[in-house]
């Protein structure tokens, strides 16, 4: 019997590793040098990118499909590499698991609310920025907060360890700060009057302020006091395929498919489309 | 595994276990309270004291901890305006410790009444010829010995107590989960080491917490 099964174990993990054998094979489509496998992956309408859920405007999952800006950006990006958009895969990411996800490969791109920062560049290679939000304030309609100096003893809400909180912490220490595990929740504390104010990047609070059960209800205190460029993350090494998204990028304005993707999105909360600066794209470093 | 070479990320590793060991203590005792207070209710000759006793534990050991927790902050506190201090920090506390020990009741009230089924009916009846009260018998006679025979399974009910702990974090009581999420956000490259630590801090933590109440129940125990 025992000799059976460990045969029979033995079996399946030669299996397993045959299967798994095959599928880098065809995972990984050769590549003429020079060229990034992305485009390859493209091209068999392969691409698996890296979304948020949950934040509505951006990147959000409504059923079975995603919608939002981050979500458009994704789109002209497949087209621009050569393949089909409506061929896309996403997969939803949360903000900790992100480089993880690109470093292992599974996702070949992340498009969602990625902040370009020092740390992050040591693990993933990053094109764009293709927007840059700031970190701001969503209070009620009637609030007299103006600036995050108008904090003191006022309870702000964040998500637990996201960099907006962080920034709370230390430059705001009178604020008082209360933390919960999605912004969701803040906006629900914030429609009860439980707290004074929710705090993360403008781009973010606009999203949510835009919901129809919320609509009139809060405003933004649009002073933004810190600067954060979203990038479109890709694996370290691949610096053909940061260079080609960045030409999509510039593309992208130049053909109004940038200021459309704004439109049919964000755009729907009376912001204007924002001009992209594409002086300002990464030099995709490898 | 230079992420704890910071002091800084070490003082939220050491904060969040500190907030964890206070979560755990004072909901321990209040859980303990509420547990035997249920369990005589359980045992007890009024209905209506039978009744809640049930109640309690139906609801509280069927409703998912994260749920409970939830509801301390936004119906406790939110809606109905329970607030124990004006410091956030502070009330979060409380409301996490409210939301520990009324779960955490229900499991001890069960764990109590299993050591009460342990004692021999004559004990009580002998003890009620003798002329006590029910609550006179209760203290005197059955609660004495079956906390004796249910060392053991309090010891796992503050183990699970322990680890449940983190999920005071989903109100944003600063415990070791939230500190491991805040280290992972911005060290995304250590995360099997800041796993480890964690996992293994609670391991240090636990592990003789186990023996200690196994060494205990055979000490206490009635032997019969």
């Amino acid at each position: 019997m025992r000799i059976k099964r460990l045969a029979a174990i033995a079996a399946v993990a030669v299996l397993a590793f045959g299967a798994a054998a095959c599928g880098s094979d065809s995972d990984t489509p050769s590549t003429p040098s020079g060229e990034s496998p992305l485009v390859a992956k493209a091209k068999a309408g392969q691409l698996k990118f890296g979304v948020k859920a949950d934040q509505p405007g951006l990147g959000l999952q409504a059923g079975s499909a995603y919608e939002g800006f981050d979500i458009e950006i994704a789109k002209i990006i497949a087209k621009g590499l050569g393949g089909d958009a409506a061929k896309n895969t996403y997969v939803t990411t949360v903000s900790a698991n992100r480089e993880p996800f690109i470093q292992t490969g599974q996702v070949d791109i992340v498009v969602a609310t990625y902040t370009i920062n020092d740390d992050r560049k040591k693990k993933v290679n990053f094109a764009g920025p293709y927007f840059t939000a700031g970190q701001d304030l969503l209070v009620p309609t009637a609030s007299t907060i103006t600036g995050p100096e108008g904090l003191d003893g006022k309870k702000v809400c964040s998500v637990t360890g996201s960099t907006p909180a962080k920034r709370i912490k230390e430059k705001y220490p009178k604020a008082q700060l209360q933390e919960f595990d999605a912004y969701s929740k803040c906006i629900e504390a914030l429609n009860t009057g439980t707290v004074d104010a929710v705090t993360t990047d403008d781009i973010i609070l606009a999203g949510y302020a835009a919901q129809s059960q919320y609509a009139g209800k809060f405003k933004l205190v649009g002073k933004p006091f810190s600067s954060e460029p979203y990038g479109i993350g890709l694996k370290l090494e691949d610096k053909a395929g940061c260079t080609k998204i960045n030409e999509i990028l510039k593309a992208s304005v130049t053909d109004g498919s940038y200021k459309a993707a704004w439109d049919a999105t964000l755009g729907k909360s009376g912001t204007p489309a924002p001009t992209l600066d594409v002086s300002k794209l990464t030099n995709c470093p490898a | 595994m230079d992420v704890f070479l910071d002091p800084a990320n070490r003082q939220a590793y050491l904060d969040g276990f500190l907030t964890i060991l206070k979560l755990t203590g004072a909901s321990a005792l209040l859980a303990l309270a509420l547990g035997m207070l249920l369990a005589a209710c359980r045992v007890s000759p009024v209905p209506v004291l039978r009744a809640l006793g049930a109640g309690w534990v139906h609801l509280f050991r069927n409703t998912p901890l994260t749920l409970v927790i939830l509801f301390c902050f936004f119906g406790l506190y939110s809606a109905v305006g329970v607030e124990f201090s004006e410091d956030i920090h502070v009330n979060n506390y409380w409301l996490a410790v409210t939301g520990l020990s009324a779960y955490t009741a229900a499991f001890v009230c069960e764990a109590i009444r299993s050591g009460i089924n342990t004692v021999p009916v004559g004990q009580a009846e002998a003890a009620r010829a003798l002329g006590l009260s029910f609550s006179q018998n209760l203290r005197l006679i059955i609660l004495p010995q079956a906390m004796r025979s249910v060392v053991a399974p309090l010891g796992s009910i503050l183990i699970a107590l322990t680890k449940n702990a983190t999920i005071a974090g989903v109100i944003g009581v600063a415990e070791a989960s939230s500190a491991m999420k805040a280290l992972i956000e911005s060290n995304g490259d250590q995360t099997i080491a800041i796993f480890a630590v964690f996992a293994l801090t609670f391991v240090a933590l636990l592990v003789p917490v186990g023996y200690a109440f196994s060494a205990l129940a055979n000490r206490l125990v009635v032997r019969r």
